[in-house]
């Protein structure tokens, strides 16, 4: 059976009940937005139904162009330094015995449980001038006063890096422990130190991994919508936090589905960019 | 300091916890000859190869190459080749950037690099095989990625972990006559683990054959082994051995089975009395039919005839103990099943074994 293209219309029973799910949970809704983002603003009122490109339009100004780069370049920082931390830290779980992975994996996995408002909160705490963690460095003669971190671009970065962390271990898990440690030994044989053989084949055997979780963390960062408010400043605001506050608090829905709809073609046309880079250095297929 | 060319093992011993992984290994294998190192599963033959390699420290003992002491030296500065089980080729190279992997780690200009590559790809009798990919080679194929991935830095040991035995039994008869050819050809110091006596026996100058206790039994040329095993394991794990355990009479016989056997040769200082084993080789007993009396002639009853083509097997119940013979075709005996008929084991195929 596997292999074989499905026939007829009891091969294709099983894919029903997503493909409703999906239509349901996806496509009507963005449909709706799309629809909703070529509509016309009445003020003080909802919309009238039109096809009027004019709030693509209006897309164009300083102030939205900044606050996107602004987005994709902190989910992008965010991804590059979770994934460079993550990667080795995961190598290390995988390598250890089974008892201690499970601990490992167990703590991360209940970070996630937290929300983000309350991560949001105990970073800001930590950062904080009265009980922040300079308070301790000030402590250890390491600087002269307290200081007030936050909030600030590296609140944010932290706190959105403390959230993604997780997801990037969870994504990377499953390739790293299936990694044959044969691999590295036979790097080694071949003379290569073992800082050498983690990046030549360690890194090199999983860089479709590698890849698969820079994208999946960059678009997880991407929608952040809590944290930018509570440990950035309002330079720090991100995309997410700009259509929030069009379509709740200038009542202007139609403007806010245009810029999502234009955020996330953006982020996709990055999204196959970067995947687009992953796959072009592995070796010719003849 | 007495200077000795090769690899040798002092003293060395391997314990995973409380685990005995390796024990009492004392061994000095020669410059360029080809070892196998023999045993069954969970001997320790592989642990011994990786201390070798330096995947593994050693808990105890020393290793010594050309009389220097390379112990603590780490695997990456020990400029030897190894073949793993799984082969481990990496699966993002080509087979080119494999084979040249020891040579990019050493920095060798990329001329140089790729001219080794065409030369040891002619050497393993892939030309040609350079830009593609391991995913689509076949498994003799990737075997040979992985021996000349090994061989790349002209390296002091050829370490092989069991190496062939992903491949089925045909390519694996090949492969091993090819491995041979190649070692004879480059005279590198070759290691290669294995649990197939008849790929040791067809392969080595030297086995090492190792038991289930972890340590070494016997080393020695395969026929050596086979013709002159050190001990009881070693005769019943190294082909076929019949077995008969009894007592030394003194003046060359010993009482075995009710009987007296009559034996060529006997340890230097062998109490009578002691209790010994007797191994003798199927192919060295001839059977007779009927009872015959005469000079080591055990009776006995037909109890299975093997006949595959090519050899014949007779069993043979002496009182409830079996005796396997072996013959060829053109000599088979004039017996069937359920015949009474005699064995009759030579003098001097009579080893006897004292432990």
């Amino acid at each position: 059976m596997i292999g074989d293209k499905p026939k007829g219309l009891g091969d294709h029973l099983p894919i029903i009940y997503p493909a409703v799910m999906l239509g349901v949970f996806f496509i009507i809704p963005f449909g709706i937005m799309l629809t909703i983002s070529f509509f016309k603003r009445q003020s003080g009122g909802f919309y009238t139904p039109t096809f009027d490109l004019h709030n693509y339009q209006n897309l164009f100004t300083p102030h939205f162009a900044r606050v996107l780069v602004f987005s994709i370049f902190i989910s992008a920082l965010c991804a590059v330094i979770s994934v460079a931390v993550g990667f080795p830290f995961t190598y290390f779980i995988t390598r250890m015995r089974r008892k201690a992975q499970v601990v490992w994996l167990v703590m991360l996995i209940s970070v996630l449980s937290l929300s983000a408002v309350i991560i949001g909160f105990a970073w800001s705490l930590i950062l904080s001038q009265t009980a922040g963690i300079s308070n301790f460095f000030v402590r250890l003669g390491l600087m002269a006063h307290p200081t007030s971190w936050s909030p600030s671009f590296w609140a944010l970065l932290c706190g959105l890096c403390y959230v993604a962390f997780p997801y990037t271990v969870l994504v990377l898990y499953p390739p790293l422990s299936r990694l044959d440690p044969h691999l590295p030994e036979a790097a080694q044989t071949l003379g290569a130190s073992p800082i050498k053989t983690f990046f030549t084949v360690v890194v090199g055997s999983l860089r479709g991994a590698i890849v698969a979780s820079l994208v999946m963390v960059f678009a997880f960062t991407l929608g952040t919508y809590v944290l930018p408010q509570i440990l950035g400043r309002p330079q720090h605001w991100t995309l997410s936090v700009l259509i929030t506050d069009e379509a709740i608090y200038h009542s202007n829905l139609p403007l806010s589905a245009a810029m999502a709809v234009f955020f996330m073609l953006v982020s996709l046309a990055l999204v196959a960019l970067t995947m687009r880079i992953g796959k072009g250095r592995t070796v010719e297929h003849k | 300091m007495h200077l000795m060319t090769g690899l040798a093992l002092k003293d060395l011993h391997k314990y995973y916890g409380s685990v005995v992984a390796v024990q009492n290994v004392n061994l000095h294998i020669p410059h360029g000859r080809f070892v196998c190192f023999l045993g069954p599963s969970g001997c320790g033959k592989t642990t011994l190869l990786r201390l070798i390699a330096g995947l593994e420290q050693p808990t105890r003992g020393r290793i010594l190459l050309d009389s220097s002491d390379i112990t603590d030296q780490p695997a990456h500065r020990r400029n030897f080749g190894m073949v793993f089980q799984s082969l481990a080729l990496f699966p993002h190279l080509s087979v080119g950037e494999n084979i040249a992997y020891s040579l990019r780690v050493r920095k060798v200009e990329n001329p140089m690099r790729q001219r080794r590559i065409d030369e040891l790809l002619e050497l393993v009798r892939l030309p040609g095989y350079s830009g593609r990919h391991i995913s689509q080679l076949s498994g003799g194929q990737r075997q040979r990625v992985a021996i000349a991935r090994a061989l790349a830095i002209e390296p002091r040991l050829f370490l092989l972990d069991e190496p062939l035995s992903a491949l089925d039994a045909k390519l694996r008869e090949d492969m091993q006559l090819e491995l041979r050819m190649l070692q004879q050809r480059l005279q590198i110091t070759t290691i290669v683990v294995t649990h197939d006596q008849r790929e040791a026996m067809t392969m080595s100058d030297l086995i090492v054959v190792m038991g289930t206790d972890n340590q070494v039994h016997q080393m020695g040329t395969p026929l050596e082994i086979y013709r002159e095993p050190a001990d009881t394991f070693v005769a019943d794990f190294i082909g076929t051995s019949n077995l008969l355990q009894g007592f030394y009479s003194g003046d060359r016989e010993a009482a075995v089975l009710g009987k007296t056997l009559k034996i060529e040769s006997v340890p230097e200082g062998l109490a009578s009395g002691s209790e010994i084993t007797i191994s003798v080789r199927p192919e060295d007993i001839s059977i007779l039919p009927g009872a015959r009396e005469g000079e080591n002639c055990l009776h006995g009853i037909v109890t299975f005839v093997r006949d595959v083509g090519s050899s014949v097997e007779i069993y043979l119940d002496c009182d409830g103990f079996q005796i396997i013979s072996q013959s060829t075709p053109q000599r088979r005996p004039p017996v069937k099943q359920k015949d009474a008929a005699t064995a009759v084991l030579p003098p001097a195929a009579c080893k006897v074994l004292t432990s």
